[in-house]
């Protein structure tokens, strides 16, 4: 019940920041269109790009959102205030988790609607996993993010957080260079950064017309990673502070 | 009367330096009682040690039977930060039906607690949107909502005016007599007098724990203000000159 609380809780504030909303459906899609133009020369080239910035736009943007939020709880003193009520920490993260997620799910429904439906992007699976897997992208992002704005201390500090964390796996995960083409020791951290098992379960959508046992795999790694960083995120939250 | 909370021998260092050097209280069940002392001697420290989210480096806090910070202690007490912790991104209204909710309660009993601390008119406001004491008042309806029987608020009546003041020492003591315990801190004399017990803490130090009659007594005046730097004199050293009595109702710092 709790975590239904401060999931409502959460989405509340987000719905009287009109402005936050509004960016959250327009940015990825207006992004999508300057791709959608930029590669209107090079055909199956955006049917590429697309695909796995659907995947990405929502790990950067619940990242960031998610490091804001937290960072505020921490400096307002909410956060100490919560920790001395009945409140359990998993009711905040997964509370985090349940709305962020469902924020996600609502702007990965539009950035993908506009582009198979308008941008003619192309895959052989279905829409759906798109959907499903640039969700649990954003629920990784936002479990970073948690765990990132225990080691900022400002605003400015945590912002920064996002290329620390983001840009390596971005430049690593197979966009840029084939991951195959990628010096070895490249390749290893490559290996273990979740970002590269989301990009390669896109990727398995856009080549397969039916979901592959790679996918699923890939997916229950982005999972695992995503409670690996929630655990993490947990251990940061003290009740007692000096 | 039993005890609702018993410090003893409590040492707190924060940052590099000792805050708070062995000091012991015990503090009665169903009681109103004042927490004095200059600024920085130590009263948040000693509040947030009752609490439980604080680090503590000795001694012990004992609320209700049990060590501070208990799991089962989190329903039982409730805690006014002396800055207002409250989502400025939310209505009063919304903030305190969330903090009700953590407590299993509805929002009558929300609505109500903003009723009582007089914002039912800025109810549906943005807390971001409140004047400085309005979101004060915001935040004391997140603290008292759920009538808990320990109730340790830091500050409460800081930049209210004197009829919202009396009002919400009217729902103290209201409070205390229905059973709650509260710790209040204050540098505001007038309200000293309205608790029936005073702690005077200076440099982590306890100097006074009595009745504001008897702090009165031991002092050889009438007149709390004046106590307070008599008993805060007598400890010695580093105590900046005091101003004439009744030219101000602040304890010095
Ligand atoms: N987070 C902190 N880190 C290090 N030192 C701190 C911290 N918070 C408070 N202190 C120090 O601890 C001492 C006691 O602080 P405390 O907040 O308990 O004082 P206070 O009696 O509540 O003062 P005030 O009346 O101004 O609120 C002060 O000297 C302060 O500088
Ligand atoms: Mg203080």
């Amino acid at each position: 019940m709790i975590l239904l609380h401060t999931t409502g809780r959460i989405l509340r504030q987000l719905r009287h920041d009109r402005r936050t909303v509004a960016m959250l459906v327009a940015v990825p899609t207006l992004l999508l269109t300057l791709l959608y133009f930029m590669y209107d020369s090079q055909p199956g080239v955006f049917d590429h790009i697309a695909l796995i910035m659907l995947g990405v736009f929502p790990f950067i943007i619940m990242f960031l959102i998610t490091s804001i939020a937290m960072l505020r709880e921490r400096t307002t003193g909410t956060l100490e205030r919560l920790l001395t009520t009945p409140l359990r920490k998993t009711d905040l993260l997964f509370g985090y988790g349940l709305a962020f997620g469902l924020a996600a799910a609502v702007q990965a429904g539009f950035a993908s609607a506009l582009a198979y439906l308008l941008l003619d992007l192309d895959t052989q699976g279905a829409a759906g996993y798109v959907v499903m897997i640039a969700v649990a992208n954003a629920v990784l992002g936002m479990a970073l993010g948690l765990l990132a704005s225990a080691f900022a201390k400002t605003e400015f500090q945590a912002v920064q957080f996002m290329p620390v964390l983001a840009v390596p796996q971005l430049l690593l995960c197979g966009l840029f260079v084939p991951r195959d083409l990628m010096a070895g020791w490249l390749q290893a951290i490559s290996d273990v950064l979740p970002l590269t098992y989301a990009v390669e379960a896109l990727q398995e959508v856009g080549a397969h017309a039916e979901p592959t046992g790679t996918m699923w795999r890939d997916f229950g790694i982005v999972a695992g990673a995503v409670v690996v960083a929630l655990v993490a995120a947990a251990g940061t939250l003290r009740r007692r502070t000096p | 009367m039993t005890s609702a909370i018993e410090v003893a021998d409590l040492v707190v260092h924060r940052g590099a330096r000792p805050v708070l050097h062995g000091l012991s209280c015990t503090i009665p069940e169903g009681s109103v009682t004042g927490l004095l002392g200059p600024s920085g001697s130590g009263k948040t420290t000693l509040m947030r040690a009752i609490v439980g989210v604080q680090v503590v480096r000795s001694g012990t806090v004992t609320v209700l039977g049990r060590p501070a910070g208990d799991a089962k202690l989190r329903k039982e007490i409730g805690y006014l930060t002396q800055a207002p912790s409250v989502y400025a991104d939310l209505t009063v209204r919304e903030n305190a039906r969330y903090f009700a909710a953590l407590y299993g309660l509805g929002q009558a009993e929300a609505d109500a607690a903003v009723r009582d601390v007089g914002l039912a008119e800025a109810a549906s406001q943005l807390v971001g949107n409140l004047s400085g004491g309005q979101r004060s008042r915001a935040s004391l309806a997140c603290a008292v909502v759920s009538k808990p029987k320990v109730l340790i608020l830091d500050e409460p009546t800081v930049g209210q005016d004197p009829v919202l003041r009396d009002e919400l020492w009217a729902q103290f003591r209201g409070l205390a007599e229905s059973g709650s315990t509260l710790v209040v801190s204050s540098h505001v004399m007038d309200e000293a007098n309205r608790c029936d017990r005073l702690l005077l803490i200076r440099e982590g130090l306890l100097i006074a724990d009595d009745t504001p009659a008897a702090v009165k007594a031991s002092a050889g005046t009438d007149d709390l203000d004046q106590a307070f730097l008599t008993l805060i004199r007598r400890q010695g050293t580093g105590v900046p000159a005091p101003r004439a009595t009744g030219e101000t109702s602040e304890v010095p710092s």
